[in-house]
């Protein structure tokens, strides 16, 4: 039954979920012994008071659009990956070769280059588990998770062994040629005249990234084959009786998602450190989950959900920087978001949904008049 | 005997959010008698029932027991008031014995022994006085479904009920079962018994009952007599209008074969072979209906038809031989073929409950060039497709913005039909056309079956109710056990003979016992899972 109005789902859970995390978060800063409004302060004066601020939130959540885009899309086809983190760890495996071993003669070329080769390594490494979900019955929440094992270890392999320059003392690769650099956000805003998010990592990625957005919101309610993934994420019977092929719809909506999230890798790998080293993901895929699920695993909703993770991320960075709150706080006032936003969106949903029934039966009753 | 009421309801109301199950409902129900209650899907029956078993608390209202006023909280306090009620869904352990069924739930002690000595005596004694064998030591997984019934009424009577409330109890059953129910039935009142009788089958409701309430939308409409009253009287009460309950139509005038179905096999995922080499054909202008209780292999039938299951044996459609294996092809190539599919279960495959009308008007035909628009879907000439479907069919609400599950059983039927008989297909497959559609709606969707049949399409029906099937089909084959036991004409049959043939028996000339029966058909069922 459809009582509570379309508004209240995708506005008001969230946000209400929001201020309970951000409440518990307060309660644990002022248990600490520091002063919750003084770390507010820093966390939004930090994320989004300057312009440097702003290119590093902006960073961030470029990052997530990706990843969010990811689970997102194997949402609709009723799919759970978890393998974002292993399928970016990879994505960043392709861009590095890209980039390393092609001497592109322009940065465009070395983007598309690098797009196709981080979306096709992503690609294959959810196909994996995909194929043996479709064929096997292995249920992809485990192997998309035993997965990200697998590619830290190749990753690990790759680095330690394969493509460390020699007599390099890090696991990572050599610089990437100047070519593939990206022009950061502060070069595109030069060709203006103006002088933003200087010296911060947000870089032409961003653009790529809300062009996925629009792609996707595309393929899902506007294009035929995001019917059928919907479709079938919906009811595999109903697919079946429709003539859409069950295997095709996990396989296809497998490879896009890997596909967004090996696309990550051009933003963290070829645009900010510009050559790969262990460990560049930093969590971002699995934050992804959290973006599709408090995102309504729309693609709007996940825009907004990476630009609010992307400022914890960031303002959770600068409270570690300029206070004595111990840098565990931030992981732990991040997880509350999580936790709120994504896990305990039901805790909210009931008394909200309760809410809005008695509001529609008194409003009934009202408009009745009485026997 | 007193003169007071078994059960007397006044004033029951019970509204679940903003929907009023039930309003203002008042019954009295006298002892030594079955008393009927009829309505449609969601009129309340089910409702009102759980309320007097302890399931629900009414809102406003109270209960007499013989004359009593009685709380009922909880099913404990309705069995020691003695009511007893036999589900639809029967809620019987399938890995325990007849017997230990009967006792779960009233052991005497800690020790089970006793317990199970003392039912067994009584359950021998039940049985010779009111025709309820059963073997007390068989496993139910073992049994059938009209012997699981039997275990049902048997451990309502073992708690010493004399109240009796039966929910449905025919719908898995054949007439020749459901005749030996209503026997014991009988036998039961002319014990001074009480039983309830809910159904929406009018047929049940006059053969059987002594008295007859309607409910309608919540409401009790009437209370009349049986003998005062007639089925086309009752369905206007419960619809709210005069409804025609036999289909109007004209004799067929079938022409070529559409479909020739030859030594078809179907071995299901667990390698149980559900259709063991059947043959059939239905022409053009004809409704070929196939009669069977659940599960015999007549879903296998449609499946393989409409591509959803793959198959042994060959079937041509107009005379070409069309892909079994589900190598080459699908439910999208079936259609374009020219089969429409309305398959048995609407909800699970026939639509997605979550999509919008409009975007269900499109399932399955998603590919059509008409429905595309460059690289995008057309989702306009959908909308504009789904108008003039909502308009044909009568769908209500009119509103193609609305998602699928908020339509009733009988519009979201009627969404599906539009969509599948509006491509003007060569074979339409129909499974179960009229489950959980109301009155209303079944005349207007058979109105619809039979003129695609006029306009010279062919049509395969399959259906559980018997009524259906005799009264739409123009050719009845009967599938028992993977098996056509026989074709018959429905002007040459009736529905004591299709249902003995139902049950594997083709000497329908004899009479037969209802252990018989029932041995046949456990013995199917039993196959089966």
């Amino acid at each position: 039954m459809d009582t509570m109005p379309k508004w209240a789902d995708i506005v008001l859970i969230p946000l209400i979920g929001l201020i309970l995390a951000f409440l518990l978060s307060g309660l644990m800063v002022l248990a600490s012994g520091q002063d919750p409004w003084e770390a507010i302060k820093i966390m939004v004066e930090g994320a989004v008071g300057s312009s440097y601020g702003w290119g590093y939130t902006l960073y961030y959540a470029t990052n997530f659009i990706f990843t969010g885009l990811a689970v997102a899309i194997a949402f609709h086809a009723a799919m759970f990956n978890i393998g974002g983190e292993g399928q970016a760890m990879v994505g960043g495996l392709g861009v590095a070769i890209a980039c390393l071993f092609i001497p592109w003669p322009h940065w465009t070329l070395a983007l598309i280059g690098a797009m196709i080769m981080g979306g096709l390594f992503g690609a294959v490494w959810a196909a994996i588990p995909a194929w043996l979900q479709a064929k096997r019955g292995s249920h992809i929440v485990i192997t998309t998770i035993m997965f990200n094992f697998i590619a830290a270890g190749l990753l690990n392999y790759m680095l330690v062994d394969v493509l460390k320059p020699v007599g390099a003392m890090e696991p990572a690769t050599a610089k990437f040629p100047e070519a593939t650099h990206l022009p950061s956000l502060n070069d595109v805003f030069l060709i203006f005249g103006l002088d933003l998010f200087k010296r911060s990592p947000v870089n032409v990625s961003l653009f790529v990234a809300l062009a996925a957005c629009v792609g996707l919101w595309a393929l899902i309610w506007k294009m035929k084959l995001g019917y059928q993934i919907r479709a079938f994420g919906h009811s595999e019977p109903a697919a079946k009786y429709a003539g859409i092929s069950p295997t095709r719809m996990i396989m296809i909506s497998m490879i896009i998602s890997g596909a967004l999230a090996g696309l990550m890798a051009i933003n963290n790998v070829m645009g900010e450190a510009e050559r790969l080293v262990l460990n560049s993901v930093e969590g971002a895929g699995f934050i992804g989950i959290a973006v599709a699920l408090m995102g309504r695993s729309h693609p709007l909703g996940v825009l907004i959900a990476a630009l609010l993770f992307g400022f914890l991320y960031q303002g959770g960075a600068e409270l570690g920087l300029w206070t004595s709150i111990p840098r565990e706080m931030v992981t732990v006032i991040q997880a509350l978001v999580i936790l709120f936003t994504g896990a305990l969106d039901n805790m909210i949903r009931m008394p909200l949904e309760r809410f809005f029934l008695a509001r529609a039966i008194r409003a009934r009753a009202a408009s009745t008049p009485a026997e | 005997m007193t003169d007071a009421p078994a059960i007397e309801l006044k004033g029951i109301s019970k509204s679940f959010g903003p929907v009023q199950a039930n309003k203002d409902i008042s019954i009295r129900v006298m002892p030594g008698t079955i008393h009927g209650i009829i309505g449609e899907n969601g009129a309340g029956k089910s409702t009102l029932m759980s309320i007097l078993y302890g399931f629900y608390k009414a809102d406003k209202g109270d209960v007499f027991i013989r004359g009593n006023k009685t709380e009922i909280p909880d099913s404990q306090a309705a069995i020691a008031a003695g009511i007893g009620m036999v589900f639809q869904h029967f809620k019987l352990v399938e890995n325990f014995s007849v017997l230990e069924n009967v006792v779960l739930g009233a052991e005497d002690g800690a020790l089970l022994g006793p317990s199970l000595r003392k039912a067994r005596k009584e359950l021998t004694q039940l049985a010779a006085e009111y025709e309820l064998n059963v073997d007390p030591d068989a496993l139910i997984e073992e049994i059938g479904v009209g012997m699981q019934q039997r275990v049902e009424i048997l451990k309502a009577l073992y708690r010493q009920a004399d109240i009796l409330i039966l929910d449905e109890p025919t719908g898995v059953l054949t007439p020749a079962e459901a005749d030996h129910l209503f026997r014991i039935l009988e036998g039961l009142k002319a014990q001074g018994k009480t039983i309830i009788l809910i159904t929406h089958k009018l047929r049940e409701i006059m053969e059987v009952t002594d008295t007859v309430s309607v409910m309608r939308r919540g409401e009790m409409t009437a209370t009349v007599k049986t003998s005062e009253t007639s089925p086309e009287e009752l369905a206007e009460l419960m619809v709210g209008r005069k409804v025609l309950l036999r289909v109007d139509k004209k004799p067929a005038t079938p022409g070529d074969p559409v479909v020739e179905i030859d030594n078809l096999q179907v071995v299901d995922e667990k390698g149980v072979e559900r259709v063991k080499g059947i043959s059939l054909n239905v022409r053009a202008g004809e409704i070929l209906g196939i009669a069977g209780v659940a599960g015999n292999g007549q879903s296998e039938i449609l499946e393989v038809l409409g591509g959803i299951r793959s198959a042994t044996g060959s079937v041509r459609i107009k005379g070409q031989e069309i892909d079994l294996t589900g190598a080459h092809s699908d439910g999208r190539s079936r259609r374009e073929r020219g089969i429409a599919h309305v398959p048995e279960d609407r909800q699970r495959e026939g639509l997605i409950m979550d999509f919008k009308a409009w975007e269900n008007v499109a399932f399955g035909y998603h590919h059509e060039d008409n429905y595309q628009s460059g690289l995008l879907m057309d989702n306009a000439a959908i909308k504009r497709d789904t108008e003039g479907k909502i308009e044909r069919f009568d769908v209500r609400p009119a509103n193609g913005m609305l998602e699928a599950k908020s339509f009733s059983g009988g519009n979201q039927q009627k969404i599906v039909l539009a969509r599948e008989i509006e491509r003007n297909p060569e074979l339409l497959l129909v499974g179960q056309p009229t489950r959980g559609v109301d009155i209303g709606a079944i005349e207007f969707i058979h109105q619809r079956i039979v003129e695609l049949r006029d306009a010279g399409k062919a049509i395969l029906l399959v259906s559980v109710e018997l009524d259906e099937i005799l009264s739409l089909s123009d050719r009845i084959a009967v599938i028992f056990d993977g098996q056509i036991m026989g074709e018959r004409l429905p002007s040459e049959t009736d529905e004591k003979e299709l249902g003995l043939m139902m049950a594997g028996i083709t000497d329908t000339a004899q009479d037969h016992s209802i252990e018989e029966i029932e041995a046949n058909l456990a013995e199917a069922h039993g196959e089966v899972h």
